[in-house]
């Protein structure tokens, strides 16, 4: 029987019915569930495992380094890396050695270690709290990459890099999905990685979304439908490995696509969304694909600097009627 | 000093130390007979082992060690096979890490040398994890991590040491001091002595020549049975006495090929360089020592060696003739099980 909670109560849900199955399973870092609901539920958690929970000091670099060679030891260590940019102190050891060992060692060095960070535009966050990491991550070969938009999505996710996953896993929840509410199924869910879910069915356009993009793509959606315009909602889940087949049968049903992702839009998750439909669907396209991104600037703090750079559901639309407008 | 061991266990110590360093000679040919087969620049642990074969004698199968860009030593005193560590270093299908890592990166998961990174300090931490690991699985395995000098003028050894302290991690660090870097006071390393480092941190640091075998084995055996008890992290400083061939990016074998008989008679030496091979070999130094001291004759030590070099030619002779991987390869191993 799904219940309705928090996506942050959901992860913390999640992780302790994994704590309980799985004796592999490691925490580092206690900001899990941000400053939202939840956090009695993570106090109870560190009381029961509290010899697989670790506090560590400030020092991203020694402890992303750390849970990589647990993983590599045989633990599956979730590291909270609390908000996405401290991951960048973190970067050598997430990119350069956790995503490396397994290629490196000719398939023989397993790191199944997940790294677990609030991303995005958080209202009031400054240049240094808004950071969106995908395009870094996706980059990297070696690291998969989860964006769950919803609860379920989270939880679904997570169970299965925590469970299943033998790769390092960079799995990001934006900041302002944390309190969103939905139903969450009970027990052993799992989604399998690289699988989309199409979020709404259409007809005239393909909105490709990841993670917060989903909920403002769904609004979108709303708002053009009122104006007879039927989209299409695609959310690919997981960015690595990405269910390609998914994207291009949606992208070839409609003829159009708009691709968003609350990322810079220099060599960003929607240039290379874009990219793929490109090079795989040309011919199916009957208008060019459109991006709704962050412009390449560091992310402001006065309110309207910060909401003119963020991709809201009223950009997603204005980009779906651009599409649409008769030449 | 000699160690307190057997005398088979002492041949065995100077066997591994002879069989880096005929393995070295080898790799250092392979630049210098070959061209393009080793291709960019390499590093080699001549003159450092007695610290790394020292170390390893004192650990068991399940312990856990992480070396540098300067492995093919600790990989060999780890039990390595020395076919598969010089066909990994040009590169073969028939390396531990099926050409994928070459010289910089030789890895042996089934050693438990799980990973090997170039990058100076960057094992530091992941060393600190397998010591976790172990923590939290409640087994008796210890890591011991080797690395330069140099390592300690990156942020991420303050990091681990400080984890590894207070999450009191079953880790040995331990720092082989070769004068590449920091050893040029006040260049490169503010501290007055680098062992000031970790004694800041309240992390018990040993220094000790790092060229006598001995002395290594009986540190690395008290601290490694701490360790087990629970009393870790440590911290050692072994001082080495560099190569004069380890100049520059790319070694040369400056006096030829070691002599054996230059244990006893190092006169056959050129000049500039014989105070090195007299006094700072850390192979010969030991040879003299088990002649001197250890009542096993000249002519058993060159035995050994003839017979290490004959292993060493044949695995220069298998890494040379296996094959190179297919190149389709390339896209191998980015994930495991498929990427999920």
């Amino acid at each position: 029987m799904p219940q309705e909670m928090t996506f942050g109560e959901s992860l913390i849900t999640a992780l302790e019915e994994i704590m309980g199955q799985d004796r592999r399973v490691v925490l580092i870092g206690g900001g899990l569930v941000g400053t939202g609901s939840g956090q009695a539920q993570l106090a109870r958690l560190r009381e029961k495992y509290s010899s697989r929970i670790k506090n560590p000091p400030i020092a991203e670099l020694g402890f992303c380094g750390i849970a990589a060679g647990a993983a590599m030891a045989g633990l599956r260590p979730l590291v909270d890396i609390g908000t996405a940019t401290f991951s960048y102190e973190a970067i050598p050891q997430i990119v350069n050695e956790a995503a490396i060992a397994y290629s490196n060692s000719g398939g023989q060095t397993n790191v199944p270690v997940v790294y677990f960070m609030r991303y995005g535009i958080r209202g009031g966050g400054g240049v240094q709290h808004s950071g969106s990491p995908q395009p870094w991550y996706w980059n990297t070969p070696g690291l998969q990459l989860a964006m769950p938009a919803s609860p379920a999505d989270a939880k679904g996710l997570l169970r299965t890099a925590l469970m299943r996953s033998q790769n390092p896993t960079i799995f990001l929840a934006h900041e302002r999905l944390m309190d969103d509410r939905g139903p969450v199924p009970d027990g052993d869910y799992e989604i399998p990685f690289g699988h989309a879910a199409v979020k709404r069915e259409g007809r005239d356009v393909t909105i490709i979304a990841t993670g917060i993009q989903v909920p403002r793509a769904l609004a979108a959606a709303e708002v053009l439908g009122k104006e007879r315009i039927s989209a299409e909602v695609v959310d690919p889940r997981t960015l690595q490995p990405l269910d390609k087949a998914s994207l291009l049968a949606s992208v070839k049903k409609t003829g159009r696509l708009v691709v968003t992702d609350e990322s810079h839009d220099n060599c960003g998750v929607a240039a290379g969304l874009a990219a793929i439909v490109a090079d795989e669907a040309f011919t199916s396209l009957r208008a060019p694909i459109k991006r709704v991104a962050i412009p390449h600037v560091p992310i402001p703090f006065a309110v309207p600097l910060e909401n003119f750079v963020t991709p809201t559901t009223e950009r997603i639309v204005e980009a779906v009627r651009t599409l649409l407008r008769p030449a | 000093m000699l160690a307190d061991i057997s005398r088979e266990e002492q041949l065995g110590i100077l066997r591994k130390m002879l069989m880096i360093r005929r393995a070295e000679e080898h790799v250092i040919r392979f630049n210098e007979d070959y061209k393009d087969l080793i291709r960019g620049h390499f590093h080699v642990y001549i003159g450092q082992e007695a610290t790394g074969v020292s170390v390893c004698a004192a650990l068991t199968s399940a312990d856990y060690v992480f070396s540098t860009h300067r492995n093919h030593g600790h990989v060999i005193a780890k039990g390595g096979d020395p076919k598969k560590v010089l066909a990994e270093i040009i590169g073969r299908e028939t390396g531990y890490c099926r050409g994928r890592a070459g010289t910089f990166h030789v890895a042996a998961p089934e050693l438990r040398i799980v990973h090997t990174s170039a990058i100076v300090g960057g094992c530091l931490a992941l060393a600190a994890g397998t010591a976790f690991a172990s923590q939290v699985q409640e087994t008796s395995a210890v890591t011991v991590v080797f690395f330069g000098d140099g390592a300690m003028e990156e942020g991420v050894f303050y990091e681990a040491l400080n984890l590894a302290k207070l999450w009191q991690l079953p880790l040995i660090l331990l720092m082989e001091n070769n004068y590449r870097r920091a050893g040029r006071s006040g260049v490169s390393h503010s501290a007055t002595e680098l062992a000031d480092v970790p004694r800041a941190l309240n992390v018990d640091t040993t220094v000790i020549d790092g060229g006598n075998v001995g002395l290594v084995y009986k540190t690395a055996s008290d601290l490694v049975r701490r360790t087990r008890a629970g009393e870790g992290p440590f911290f050692v400083e072994a001082r080495t006495h560099p190569w004069p061939g380890n100049e520059g990016a790319h070694p040369k074998l400056v006096a030829g090929a070691t002599h054996i008989a230059w244990a006893w008679d190092a006169s056959g030496v050129p000049e500039k360089m014989r105070s090195w091979y007299a006094e700072g070999d850390p192979v010969l130094l030991y040879a003299r020592e088990l002649v001197e001291q250890g009542g096993v004759s000249r002519d058993e030590i060159q035995q050994l060696d003839a017979e290490v070099r004959k292993d060493a030619d044949e695995a220069a002779r298998f890494a040379l003739e296996s094959p190179l991987p297919d190149p389709q390869a390339a896209l191998n191993f980015a994930y495991a099980g498929g990427g999920n």
